[in-house]
């Protein structure tokens, strides 16, 4: 009986106890939390709209756009401070760059980009995505508030388009064409209202010349998309809109694009929604404290269509046997190399690079001396030590752009101009007379001397956020392949990627030589066994 | 032969859940260090962060325990048959020599283990705690302490579990070593260790 008992007892202690402790640890360590569900109704379907199709005021013809400012602005008055004091539209402002560099007046305005260089002195092309109307040069008045366009933001027809080279002007009678119809203002400014995809979308998503040239994550296919291509704004799904994110107040639109931006203020952010612990899972959600979202969330870019990599200038202005200009496509049927503006590397699916990035952004200015090469065009700030710093996916746009090679700086090119002899290098292919001219317009000394430098461009990633099936694994990073995702991030510790050789290579020895000692230990016990 | 009491339930039951957790924390680290894929990264985390909090509870229960019954003294060193416990490894056990120290409940290692052991508990185990818990729980490491992105804490952490596999090696051959390939296994099994008496000892003694 006791013998039974004792029995039983051993049982329990060496077997079954220990098992329910494992059995435990495995079945509560081993599970994952279920994501918090975010419910969301869209701005656009809260608020309920104005008929402003029963304003008199805008039941007349009107001629000029400016008139139909004037009209908006007799109900909303006020409004145009708050539009005149923005970067939509003086295209700068007062920032603190980090580094020490004080504090500047920088934009779109007057900074340096490796696209097409810069927007000064190409208002006509560029200009053309200002809030307001014809921007066309200096003389352009910032203080008159019916220069302000109402329509290019709050069309809700989608039927109002600025003309190209217009410096932001639609069509007028004389120079109306099929594409660009002067509009008909009366039917659009009863039909305003908050913006939507399209209106954001007309500049947002064709900057440089193209869609999705920029950023690579901010493109047309947004209109209309799957799930895949954007989990936000898929047509199947929520549906959302910019401005559904870029919350706004008073035309206070938050969102930092940093090839313009300098601070870490006035940001969007994924948590102000899905909060800082979305995973409602420990092990995942403790990883926001040093990853942004965007990094697992946004696992390629440019989902849909192509953006550029790649763009070298210096082997623009070739001319073919006739002397035309001439074109060259890749194999997806996208522009590789175009006389106006050089070589083009497009790519789609594209793995983002990743940086340590605090929201501030130090930026080339013109008086900067090339110092370094390839130049940074801008530069994310941020480090491992900085406790506001994360790891965030970034396109890097890589370029080859003209520079005056006696001061060391960067060049400003006229690249635009209505029509041939007036010196626009997409006109005349001449690079000296467009480097000179678009020095000239912005008062920078040029010495005549030109070449092309190596400059680098980062761009932080922040739509095309994937479906959660398809956001990155652990192994992604935690991994020692070359390929991992974090591969050229270092000066931390890593889990799974990172190790000591030193502290290894004894480990793996000391078990090795414990290995041997017991072989041989026991071979000599089994030698040594007397034999009966 | 005679029957001898040498370990308690509770001793068994820490013994055996020790193994197992040791087992799974062995498993689970090496694969998140990038050694090999066995359960799949994530899974290996969370398994490795579960057993070790089961591995601290144990902890916390066994030195509570360890004190109030008094049994914490089997871990403390001393110089009495140290040298005859190396010398029968080194020769004696070839020679089929008795062993130097006698098993009881009150004295259940030898000098050698109980140095080796107290180095277990007082060195390995709270090493690898503390730097396990740093990682699990210190996510600022600048502030306040810079502790330099927890190089030191995970690279100490590794090494002492190159040290843990080494010993589980040593040790579980060791078991071996009693009066029999199997006298020791079943002592942590039973709890009763079979040791020869007095009479079978002369025989074993060297001609």
């Amino acid at each position: 009986m006791n013998n039974i008992l004792q029995k039983v007892t051993t049982f329990l202690v060496v077997l079954v106890l220990p098992a329910l402790v494992l059995y435990a640890t495995v079945h509560f360590g081993n599970k994952r939390g279920t994501p918090e569900k975010i419910e969301y109704q869209n701005r656009a379907d809260i608020d309920k709209k104005v008929d402003h199709s029963e304003f008199e005021i805008l039941q007349q013809e009107f001629t000029r756009p400016q008139d139909l400012t004037a009209a908006c602005l007799s109900c909303h008055n006020k409004r145009d401070d708050e539009l005149m004091a923005s970067a939509h539209w003086k295209w700068e402002r007062e920032t603190t760059l980090p580094n020490g560099r004080g504090t500047v007046t920088i934009g779109k305005k007057n900074l340096i980009n490796n696209f097409c260089m810069a927007a000064e002195g190409n208002n006509g092309s560029c200009m053309r995505c200002h809030i307001g109307y014809g921007w066309e040069d200096k003389d352009f008045d910032f203080e008159d508030p019916t220069n302000i366009d109402c329509l290019v933001c709050h069309d809700n027809t989608n039927t109002y388009k600025k003309r190209k080279g217009g410096a932001g002007m639609p069509a007028t009678a004389e120079n109306a064409t099929k594409e660009f119809p002067v509009p008909d203002y009366s039917y659009v400014a009863q039909n305003v209202g908050k913006p939507l995809k399209e209106n954001c979308g007309f500049c947002h998503f064709h900057g440089g010349g193209g869609n999705n040239v920029k950023h690579g994550d901010l493109e047309e296919a947004m209109l209309n998309c799957n799930r895949y291509v954007d989990v936000h704004m898929a047509k199947e799904g929520q549906d959302m809109s910019c401005n559904d994110c870029h919350l706004t107040e008073r035309h206070n639109i938050t969102g930092r694009a940093y090839s313009v931006s300098a601070e870490n203020n006035n940001r969007a952010y994924c948590e102000t929604c899905h909060t800082d612990t979305p995973h409602n899972d420990r092990v995942i959600d403790m990883h926001n404290h040093k990853v942004a979202c965007q990094t697992c969330h946004i696992p390629v870019y440019a989902k849909a269509n192509p953006t550029v990599m790649y763009w070298d200038w210096s082997v623009a202005g070739q001319r073919d046997a006739n002397g035309n200009p001439r074109t060259e496509y890749d194999v997806n049927h996208k522009y590789s190399y175009l006389s106006i503006k050089g070589r083009f590397v497009w790519d789609d699916h594209v793995k983002p690079e990743y940086f340590w990035f605090n929201g501030t952004a130090d930026h080339y200015l013109y008086e900067d001396t090339i110092s370094e090469i390839p130049v940074k065009i801008n530069e994310l700030m941020g480090d491992y030590s900085d406790p506001e710093s994360k790891i965030w996916p970034v396109k890097v746009h890589r370029g080859k752009q003209a520079y005056d090679v006696v001061n060391k700086y960067l060049a400003n090119m006229k690249v635009f101009a209505e029509g041939p002899g007036q010196g626009a290098f997409w006109e005349d292919l001449e690079f000296d007379t467009a480097i000179q001219l678009g020095m000239a317009y912005v008062g920078r000394e040029y010495s005549g001397q030109y070449d092309f430098v190596e400059t680098v461009a980062y761009w932080p990633l922040n739509h095309q956020v994937s479906p959660k099936e398809m956001t990155l694994q652990c192994t992604d990073c935690h991994t020692r392949s070359e390929e991992g995702r974090l591969a050229n991030l270092t000066g931390f510790y890593l889990p799974g990627r990172d190790y000591a050789k030193g502290v290894d290579y004894t480990g793996f020895a000391i078990i090795i030589i414990s290995l041997l000692g017991v072989i041989v230990h026991s071979i000599m016990r089994l030698m040594a066994r007397p034999k009966h | 032969m005679e029957k001898i009491k040498i370990f308690s339930r509770f001793e068994r039951f820490w013994h055996w859940t020790q193994m197992a957790t040791v087992i799974l924390l062995t498993l689970t680290g090496f694969e998140i260090h990038g050694n090999y894929s066995l359960f799949g990264f994530e899974t290996s985390v969370r398994l490795h962060n579960a057993a070790a909090i089961t591995f601290i509870i144990l902890g916390v229960i066994t030195i509570f325990w360890l004190i109030v019954t008094g049994q914490y003294k089997n871990f403390i060193p001393t110089r009495e048959k140290f040298k005859e416990q190396i010398q029968y490894y080194t020769s004696g056990i070839f020679k089929g020599a008795a062993h130097p120290t006698k098993k009881s409940f009150g004295n259940k290692l030898n000098p050698l283990q109980r140095v080796i052991y107290l180095g277990l508990l007082i060195l390995i185990f709270p090493v690898q705690t503390f730097t396990g818990l740093l990682y699990m729980y210190y996510h600022y490491p600048q502030n306040p302490i810079d502790a330099n992105g927890l190089w030191f804490a995970v690279i100490t952490h590794t090494f002492g579990a190159f040290l843990m596999v080494a010993f589980v090696i040593v040790h579980v051959y060791m078991t071996t070593t009693g009066h029999r390939l199997s006298t020791n296994i079943k002592a942590m099994i039973s709890g009763y260790e079979e040791e020869p008496v007095e009479e079978n000892k002369t025989e074993n003694q060297p001609a």
